[in-house]
C-alpha cells in the first residue's frame, strides 16, 4: 500500500513538467465540460436556485424522477424538433456531399489553374461569415417590402410572398442557405484527397486510351470513396446536433416559422432563456447528448472497422 | 475530309472546359454576391431605397449611411473594442493552453498521455448541453455580464488539441526532442526553443481558427451579456434588429415610432454596419485561406 503510494508520487514527480502542461486545459475541461455533464442530473429534478450557491442549488432541488422527460415527450414538440433536426441534417449531408465532391472534381479538371483557384477562394468566402451576417444577407433577398425576390416578383407581376411567415418555404431556404455557406468548406477535404491521388494511375489510364470522363468515374471517384464514407459517417454521428445559428438567425427567430425551423438546439435555448423551463430544457439537452453519444459510438465503430487510422478513438 | 485534331486524354475538351468554367463561375459568383449586394445597399440613398427596395443598381448612390455611423458611432466603436479585445486575448490564451496540452499528450514519455487524451476526446462524444453549462458559468463562476463570459466558454476545444497533436507528430522529428534532452535542456526549454519554431504552421492554423471563432461569436453574448458596454460586434448587429422590430411592432402611435426610428440606424446604416463588421474578414481571408485548408485536411485524416 505504502509502496504503491510512493511509486505513484514518484511517477507524478517524474512527469511533473507534462502534468503542468496539461493542467490549464484539464482544469478547463473539468469546469466547462465535466461539471456540466454532472449537472445534467437536474433533468431529474425540479431546479430551484438557492442562495447558498451552485452546489446547494443542485443538491437541494427536489427529485422528480422522469417527470421532465415525460412532460417533454407528451408534447408534440419532441417529435417536431427531432424530425426537423434529423431530416435537415440528412439533407445537408446528402446534398452537401454531392455538391462538394462534384465541385472538387470540376475545380481540379478546369484547364485554367488561376481561374480555378479564384473560384475556389470565392466559394470559400461564406464559411468565414457569421450566421448573424448571413441572416442579414438572406433578409436582403427575402424582406417583404424591399427584398430582391419580392421586388422581382412585383416586376414580373406576381404576388409578393411573406417569406418570414410561411413555414412551408423554409425547408428549401434553409437547405439552400446551408449548402451555400458550406460548399467551399466541404469541397476542401475532397480537393485535397484528389490532389493526393497518384498521378501515374491517370497516366496508365491515358495510355490505355481512357478519356477524362472514364478517368473520373474509374479512378477519381473510387479512390474518393474511403474519404467520402468517413466524412459521411462522422457527419451521421452528429446528426442529432443542429447548427444553432442557421436555425436561429436565418429565420430571424420568427415564431410563425417554428414548425419548420425549431430544432433541438433552438428548443433548448428557448426553454432556458425565454420560458425558464430549466428542468425540461435540460432533459431535452440530455436526450440530445445521449442519442448523439450512441450515434457517435456507432459511426466510430463502423469507421474503425473500415480503417482504424480514421477512427476518432 | 477534315483533319481530326488528336484527342487529348490529359485534359477535358475545350467545350466541356468552357461549360464547366461557366457553371463554377456562376456558383462562385453566387457565393460572393450576397456580400456585394449588402455593400451596394449600404451605399444606396435611404429615400430611394424606401421607394424602390433593395436594388442591384440603385437609383441613387449615397454615403449618408457611413456618415451617420461615424457621427453617432460610439456604440459601434465600443463593440469593435470588445470584439478585438476578446479575439486577441481569447486567441492567445487558447493557443497557449491548447498547444501545451497537445504537446504533453504527444510525448511518448508522458506516463499519463492515454488518460489525458481520453479526458479531452470524451468531451467530443458527450456533453452536458446548454443548460448545465449556463448554470455553471452564471451560478458557479459568476461570469454573467463580464468579459470572461465571452472568452472562457470557447477557450479550449478537444478537436483543436487533436489537430495540434497531429501537427506535432508530422512536423517535429522525435530526434530533435531527444537531442534537446541529451543536451540537458528542460522540458520547457526543449518545447520553446526546439519544438515551437518547427510547429509555426500548426500554431497559425489553430490561431486562425480561434480568431475566426471569437470574431464571429454572438452566441455567448446572447446567453451571458446584457450589459450594453460589453456587447461584441456580431451581437450588436443582432440587437439593432430586435430593438427595431420591437418598436415597429409595438408602437400604436405612428408619429412616435417614426420619431424614435429617426434616431435609430435605418436600413442603409444597418447594412453599412454589416459591411464594417465583415470587411476585415473578407479582406483578410484570401491570405490566410491555406492555413484553414491545412487544418481541415489534417482534421479529416488525422495521423
Amino acid at each position: 500500500m505504502f509502496d504503491k503510494l510512493k511509486i505513484f508520487l514518484r511517477d507524478i514527480f517524474r512527469n511533473r513538467a507534462m502534468l503542468l502542461m496539461v493542467l490549464p486545459g484539464a482544469l478547463w475541461f473539468l469546469l466547462f465540460s465535466y461539471l456540466p455533464m454532472a449537472g445534467t442530473i437536474i433533468s431529474f429534478k425540479q431546479y430551484r436556485y438557492s442562495k447558498d450557491g451552485f452546489f446547494a442549488s443542485i443538491i437541494d432541488s427536489k427529485w422528480v424522477g422522469l417527470d421532465n422527460f415525460k412532460f417533454l415527450f407528451s408534447t408534440s414538440d419532441a417529435y417536431i424538433i427531432t424530425r426537423n433536426t434529423v431530416l435537415y441534417n440528412a439533407a445537408f449531408i446528402i446534398l452537401g456531399l454531392i455538391l462538394a465532391v462534384a465541385m472538387a472534381i470540376i475545380l481540379v479538371e478546369l484547364t485554367n489553374r488561376r481561374l480555378s483557384k479564384f473560384f475556389q477562394t470565392a466559394m470559400f468566402m461564406p464559411y468565414f461569415l457569421s450566421w448573424v451576417i448571413v441572416g442579414y444577407f438572406v433578409f436582403s433577398f427575402l424582406s417583404f417590402d424591399k427584398g430582391l425576390i419580392n421586388k422581382t416578383f412585383e416586376w414580373m407581376g406576381m404576388e409578393r410572398i411573406n417569406w418570414y411567415s410561411e413555414p412551408s418555404k423554409w425547408p428549401f431556404i434553409l437547405v439552400l442557405v446551408n449548402l451555400w455557406k458550406l460548399v467551399g468548406y466541404n469541397s476542401v477535404v475532397y480537393l485535397a484527397a484528389i490532389m493526393g491521388i497518384d498521378r501515374s494511375l491517370y497516366e496508365a489510364a491515358m495510355i490505355d486510351g481512357a478519356g477524362k470522363w472514364k478517368q473520373i468515374t474509374n479512378i477519381t471517384i473510387p479512390l474518393l470513396v474511403p474519404v467520402i464514407s468517413i466524412m459521411t459517417l462522422l457527419a451521421v454521428g452528429k446528426i442529432f446536433y443542429a447548427d444553432f445559428g442557421l436555425f436561429y438567425q436565418v429565420p430571424r427567430d420568427s415564431g410563425l416559422l417554428y414548425s419548420m425551423t425549431n430544432v433541438i438546439d433552438t428548443y433548448v435555448f428557448r426553454g432556458l432563456k425565454i420560458n425558464g423551463e430549466i428542468g425540461m430544457s435540460t432533459a431535452a439537452g440530455l436526450y440530445q447528448s445521449f442519442v448523439g453519444f450512441l450515434l457517435v459510438l456507432l459511426s466510430n465503430y463502423i469507421v474503425r472497422r473500415k480503417n482504424k487510422d480514421n477512427a476518432l478513438f | 475530309m477534315p483533319v481530326k485534331k488528336p484527342k487529348r486524354f490529359d485534359q477535358i475538351s475545350p467545350a466541356a472546359n468552357f461549360l464547366l468554367s461557366l457553371l463554377t463561375g456562376v456558383i462562385a459568383i453566387a457565393c460572393v454576391f450576397p456580400f456585394l449586394f449588402v455593400v451596394i445597399i449600404s451605399f444606396t440613398n435611404e429615400k430611394s431605397l424606401a421607394s424602390n427596395g433593395y436594388r442591384i443598381i440603385p437609383k441613387e448612390w449615397s454615403l449618408e449611411a457611413y456618415q451617420y455611423i461615424f457621427r453617432t458611432g460610439e456604440a459601434l466603436l465600443r463593440s469593435y473594442g470588445v470584439t478585438i479585445f476578446v479575439t486577441v486575448v481569447g486567441t492567445l490564451l487558447s493557443l497557449v493552453i491548447i498547444t501545451l496540452y497537445a504537446y504533453a499528450i504527444f510525448q511518448r514519455s508522458f506516463k499519463y498521455r492515454r488518460f489525458f487524451s481520453f479526458f479531452a476526446i470524451f468531451t467530443m462524444l458527450f456533453n452536458g448541453g446548454m443548460v448545465p453549462t449556463f448554470i455553471v458559468v452564471t451560478q458557479l463562476l459568476h461570469m454573467k455580464d463580464t468579459i470572461w463570459a465571452l472568452i472562457m466558454p470557447m477557450l479550449v476545444n478537444a478537436f483543436y488539441i487533436l489537430i495540434m497533436r497531429t501537427f506535432f507528430s508530422t512536423m517535429v522529428p522525435t530526434a530533435i526532442i531527444e537531442s534537446g534532452k541529451i543536451d540537458g535542456a528542460s522540458e520547457l526549454q526543449t518545447f520553446i526553443r526546439l519544438v515551437l519554431p518547427l510547429s509555426l504552421p500548426g500554431l497559425a492554423t489553430i490561431g486562425l481558427f480561434n480568431t475566426l471563432g471569437y470574431w464571429n461569436d454572438w452566441f455567448n453574448a446572447l446567453l451571458y451579456i446584457d450589459a450594453p458596454n460589453l456587447v461584441p460586434l456580431q451581437s450588436m448587429l443582432m440587437r439593432i434588429e430586435t430593438s427595431m422590430q420591437f418598436i415597429m411592432q409595438n408602437s400604436t402611435n405612428a408619429s412616435l415610432s417614426t420619431g424614435i426610428l429617426q434616431d435609430m440606424p435605418q436600413d442603409t446604416s444597418r447594412m453599412a454596419m454589416v459591411v464594417l463588421a465583415t470587411g476585415p474578414i473578407v479582406l483578410a481571408y484570401p491570405f490566410f485561406q491555406r492555413y484553414f485548408v491545412q487544418g481541415l485536411t489534417i482534421g479529416a485524416v488525422k495521423e
